[in-house]
């Protein structure tokens, strides 16, 4: 299961382009760091990611609440939209953003792109977040209000923080689903602009590149990292709140 | 604060980035030039595209096949285990999910080609070289490969709900645990298996990555058909047409799943 990877990462370090270990070597990480091209496409990355996570986040868990207050056909025709994203095949949304770009007349490139990350990740958002919001006691929110507190306040002090791990899981959902993208920007980037994986994708096309080893062994001791530490974290709550 | 137009910044977006976007798929699959024609349609009947239609599907089930049959032992015991091993080996096979495909598909790649690690190696022990890459095997070995945590976790999530004490009535009726299994627990996993089953179908019919990297020119499915209409040939009509047939495809198997109300049993992802 992790073989591959971890071959990906081991012959990162390998000093030959061939995959027959010739002697240990840092200079794949280091013409990496060098490449123009991919320090692009990971500022790129990064910053749509950024904004397309946190806009998402925003618009879905407004959303999610809204959602939470409405009834019967009107609340099963919104889920349904917002099922659609999540279980159509991702070169279908991505024709389909690209088409409609087209039509408007949108320019391709680093807003095509948001555009389109913000779109996918909503409905993970409100996915996330939905579950939160039916587990909470309105009563509480009510409560506040009848206390004499403003709508803003009640929803600071009692809802946002009953919803709050939805939101965190939802945002970091967003993040995770722009970085690793492929196909929805394939579609709809730019003549200039690249993400991380596109960029990756065009040089694996020319063939064996161990600097591609280097990126994909950066980004998957990241990923491990996060994921490791949110699990602890995790841990670390269930046991100190089991005490 | 807590009110139904909280959601309208989102159900504008949506209209707009959604729903347009769909039925511009389907506008265009009916109009070539302003006229309603059919003729999109039926350029797909044509025998290479039939072809690599069936192709699809066939290869497709298989994979989804192959990941049953690995992916319900593993649930079997992970839902036996107890507490902390549990943990990691959960996280260990979830955490592929949060790994780009891409990057995973290619690390195959690297591993199988001609020249990859797996050939040097027999070539360094005088054994002759196996072509492993560039065809189907190659492939429906991706898909496995990538969509293999989307079976395990749903059959898992729904073996754990299954109530203990109906497989303890089962062995004190009498039963052996071949009889169990085969009366009890593997009807009450049916939810899990087919969302499972849904989840993996579903990608493995779409994908035009995998079949890419590890198919080489050999193996067209859908996926890569529509990606061609829509980076070389720009047919725009045809790819629509194409991707409407896929979406119906999908759209059936989707009323397949929710009408076994799989999620609802329990068969859910999270």
């Amino acid at each position: 299961m992790y073989a591959p990877i971890v071959l990906l990462m081991v012959f990162s370090f390998n000093n030959s382009k061939l995959p027959i270990w010739n002697g240990f070597t840092v200079n794949w990480y280091i013409k990496m760091f060098n490449d123009r091209g991919i320090q692009q496409a990971f500022m790129y990355t990064l910053i749509i990611a950024l904004i397309s996570s946190v806009v998402a986040t925003i618009i879905g868990t407004c959303a999610a609440m809204g959602i939470n207050r409405m009834v019967g056909w009107q609340k099963n025709m919104v889920m349904n939209i917002t099922y659609i994203p999540l279980l159509s095949p991702d070169i279908v949304i991505g024709i389909s953003l690209m088409m409609l770009f087209s039509v408007i007349k949108l320019p391709f490139g680093l807003p095509t792109l948001i555009v389109s990350h913000i779109t996918f990740s909503i409905p993970y958002v409100i996915l996330s977040v939905m579950p939160k919001l039916k587990q909470m006691n309105y009563n509480l929110y009510e409560a506040a209000l009848d206390l004499g507190a403003t709508p803003w306040y009640a929803f600071k002090k009692v809802i946002f923080p009953e919803i709050m791990p939805g939101v965190i899981a939802g945002a970091f959902i967003a993040f995770t689903l722009s970085i690793d993208d492929f196909v929805v920007s394939f579609f709809n980037k730019g003549a200039g602009v690249d993400t991380l994986s596109i960029k990756i994708y065009s040089m694996a096309r020319k063939g064996v590149n161990p600097t591609i080893n280097a990126i994909s062994t950066i980004m998957f001791t990241t990923i491990i990292i996060i994921l490791i530490g949110i699990n602890l974290k995790a841990n670390k709550k269930v046991r100190d709140t089991r005490i | 604060m807590h009110r139904k137009s909280l959601a309208y910044p989102y159900l504008i977006w949506a209209a707009l980035f959604i729903v347009v976007p769909l039925l511009l798929i389907v506008y265009f699959s009916f109009f070539k030039e302003g006229h309603f024609t059919l003729q999109s349609y039926q350029k797909f009947l044509e025998d290479y595209y039939i072809k690599s239609l069936f192709r699809s599907i066939e290869l497709a089930f298989i994979s989804t096949v192959i990941c049953l049959v690995l992916a319900y032992p593993l649930a079997m015991i992970l839902s036996g285990k107890e507490m902390s091993n549990k943990q990691i080996i959960l996280l260990l096979v979830v955490l592929p999910m949060w790994m780009n495909s891409l990057l995973r598909t290619y690390a195959w790649a690297s591993l199988l080609e001609n020249n990859g690690v797996i050939n040097n190696m027999l070539k360094t022990l005088q054994l002759p070289t196996i072509k492993f890459l560039y065809g189907n095997g190659a492939v429906i070995f991706g898909m496995v490969y990538n969509f293999f945590p989307f079976m395990v976790l749903p059959i898992y999530n729904v073996l754990c709900k299954i109530d203990g004490s109906l497989v303890e009535a089962s062995y004190d009726l009498g039963a052996d645990k071949i009889t169990t299994f085969r009366r009890v627990i593997l009807p009450l996993s049916m939810p899990g298996v087919i969302t499972g089953a849904v989840m993996v179908f579903m990608p493995a019919l779409t994908t035009f990555l995998i079949t890419r990297l590890l198919g080489g020119g050999k193996v067209t499915l859908i996926g890569n058909i529509i990606e061609e209409q829509f980076t070389r040939t720009r047919d725009l009509e045809f790819g629509s047409a194409v991707s409407m047939i896929l979406m119906i495809i999908v759209f059936i198997t989707l009323s397949f799943m929710s009408k076994k109300d799989s999620l609802d049993k329990g068969g859910g992802l999270f």
